[in-house]
């Protein structure tokens, strides 16, 4: 108990005192979760909309491959990034390898998946009855289109938070192509288990209170849009 | 409805704001719609009414060129016009059965068309404002549209295709999810403004009531084919099938025969029961024909037996009292005898001609208020 009891108020020193080691830790995990997001976003929400709104062949197979995606294991994406940007890889000569860009990249197509099926499920929930009603007030097709999907935001915002919590807390990918170098590729979920394999419980502890926060202060927000938009 | 107006429309030519010829859509097979010509003129209000699976949504979506027919051609002021035509955007404009309001706030709903029709500021603030005023949504016009209530929100949905400017409205059944004092506030609304612009208008519905409350002329959906197109009292006094009586609250009598036709064109048919009830007009009528009789239970006179009739009285039976029912603020009342009626009465006449069940009493059955319908092979 004391073990637990002493590693909180470490924790709680460290946190308050901004101590260079975690801030660095952190600034690097939010620009690399943040990139990978923007990038999950733009390949996911447009893929998770086509596959919610339209008619198209493939469709049913893009839908599955979005689902797919959900169960994707960090530790395979990061073992085929790997593939892909070692020395011997089909794109090595950029030497990407164990760079944030590859974490980046790793992350994003962790969370492309994410998006794309939370979106997919978003769009689907708005009757499709939103496109006609655009359509019989003198919208045309896109104008409808946008009709629609703005009905969805709460869902699309439930996909971008729900993403960002997935590759932000993941350790797999980026353990894998980052290789957790000090003051490079080292993140919190990365910092986390080094440190507590170091034994250094304090640190690990302070960076678990970030990241939980990271957690509810996102879903915090969110939950706060859903009930606004409910109550007005 | 305004006779002086009803007249002008039967007697203008070919001058429909839109007009669909040879319309026809299937699905699996199954002909939904397939209708010769149905139109809409200028400064008219149109009902079409049918019911339950009539066809009358999926005729909704053609006209209001949501859904492209299998044959068959819209012309909107003599131009053809199709599914996504950009000519004829904001020209149809829809109200659903359950309108969709887009979330956000009353207004933005209101700016939705006007922006979609990319008109300046100034005229979207004009329009927006009038309709505000005319369909008394200036309290709400701040607030979201999930705080409204059925009756405001499908009146949300009427001012936003309003201020279109359409030249043709379009309403699909837009009375069936409101309660009924809704409904009455929600009629007067659309007439006034329909009224008020001479707007042209046609509306869809299964109730008689919204069709004969509202419009110039009725086009009656059964089976995806207009059956009958006429104005409401016509339609009422002169349906032309049993199917359409029916539907505009006739009952129908037991089946028959015609007996004779008399000089003055009144025919007599004889019922199942043997009983003779003569019937007018009879234009199409030979000795002979098997018919169907129908009557409107308001049209049934009641009056107690004791009543003395001078000469011989046509089509007075003298029946016995059945079931009692109140209806409303009326009271309806079971018949038996030759043929089994049904009456409605006020409930005063109801209390003095003491009708019980298993009371005596005349029943009279105008010639004129009969129509008898050719039977089918």
């Amino acid at each position: 108990m004391d073990l637990i009891l002493d590693a909180l108020k470490q924790a709680f020193t460290i946190l308050m005192t901004g101590q260079a080691y975690v801030v660095d830790v952190l600034l690097l995990s939010i620009r690399v979760s943040g990139s990978a997001i923007v990038l999950g976003v733009l390949l996911g929400m447009p893929a998770g909309i086509a596959a919610g709104m339209l008619r198209f062949p493939g469709r049913r197979v893009l839908i599955a491959l979005i689902h797919t995606g959900f169960a994707l294991p960090p530790v395979v994406v990061g073992l085929f990034v790997y593939m892909l940007l070692s020395r011997s890889g089909p794109v090595g000569s950029l030497g990407l390898l164990f760079t944030p860009a590859a974490m980046i990249l790793a992350q994003s197509v962790l969370a492309a998946p994410y998006v794309a099926g939370i979106t997919l499920a978003a769009v689907q929930a708005v009757p499709a009855d939103v496109r006609l009603q655009a359509l019989a007030l003198g919208a045309g097709r896109w104008r409808a289109v946008w009709a629609h999907v703005r009905e969805a935001r709460l869902g699309l915002m439930a996909a971008i938070v729900a993403g960002f919590g997935a590759v932000i807390s993941e350790v797999g990918a980026v353990m894998m192509v980052g290789g957790n170098i000090l003051g490079e590729t080292r993140v919190m979920t990365t910092a986390i288990v080094l440190e507590t394999r170091r034994g250094n419980f304090a640190t690990a502890l302070a960076l678990g209170l970030i990241l939980l926060f990271f957690a509810f202060a996102a879903n915090l927000a969110l939950t706060h849009l859903q009930q606004r938009e409910r109550g007005r | 409805m305004n006779p002086a107006r009803a007249a002008d429309g039967h007697s203008a030519n070919g001058d429909f704001v839109l007009l669909a010829t040879g319309l026809r859509r299937s699905y699996g097979g199954r002909d939904v719609v397939r209708i010769d010509e149905i139109g809409v003129r200028a400064g008219e209000v149109l009902a079409i009414l049918g019911p339950n699976g009539a066809g009358k949504t999926t005729l909704f979506r053609l006209l209001l060129l949501l859904e492209k027919p299998d044959a068959g051609t819209i012309q909107l002021g003599g131009q053809i016009t199709r599914p996504g035509d950009a000519a004829a955007r904001g020209r149809v404009a829809g109200v659903f059965q359950r309108p969709y309001l887009f979330s956000g706030s009353v207004r933005h709903n209101l700016n939705y068309g006007l922006k979609a029709l990319r008109l300046p500021q100034a005229e979207r603030s004009r329009r927006l404002e009038a309709a505000i005023q005319e369909l008394e949504l200036g309290g709400l016009s701040d607030r979201a549209v999930g705080a409204l209530s059925g009756g405001e929100a499908q009146r949300v949905a009427l001012a936003r295709a309003l201020v279109l400017e359409p030249d043709v409205l379009l309403l699909d059944e837009p009375t069936a999810n409101l309660d009924v004092t809704i409904q009455r506030r929600f009629r007067e609304d659309l007439s006034r403004v329909a009224r008020a612009h001479a707007r042209s208008v046609i509306l869809i519905t299964h109730d008689p009531s919204d069709a004969f409350a509202l419009a110039d002329r009725v086009a009656v959906l059964h089976d995806g084919h207009i059956v009958q197109v006429a104005a409401p009292h016509d339609l009422v006094l002169d349906p032309a099938t049993p199917f359409i009586a029916a539907f505009t609250g006739a009952e129908l009598l037991l089946d028959g025969a015609v007996e004779e036709v008399d000089a003055d064109g009144l025919a007599r048919i004889k019922l199942a029961s043997g009983a003779m009830i003569w019937v007018s007009p009879a234009d199409a009528l030979n000795r002979g024909t098997r018919v169907h009789v129908s009557y409107r239970p308001e049209d049934v006179v009641l009056s107690s037996t004791s009543t003395q009739f001078q000469a011989s009285p046509r089509n007075v039976f003298t029946m016995r009292v059945g079931a009692v029912a109140p209806a409303g603020g009326l009271v309806r009342v079971g018949l038996e005898g030759p043929a089994r009626l049904a009456a409605i009465v006020t409930r005063s006449s109801a209390q003095e001609l003491g009708l019980k069940p298993g009371a005596e009493i005349n029943a009279h059955l105008k010639a004129a208020a009969l129509r008898a319908f050719v039977a089918g092979p």
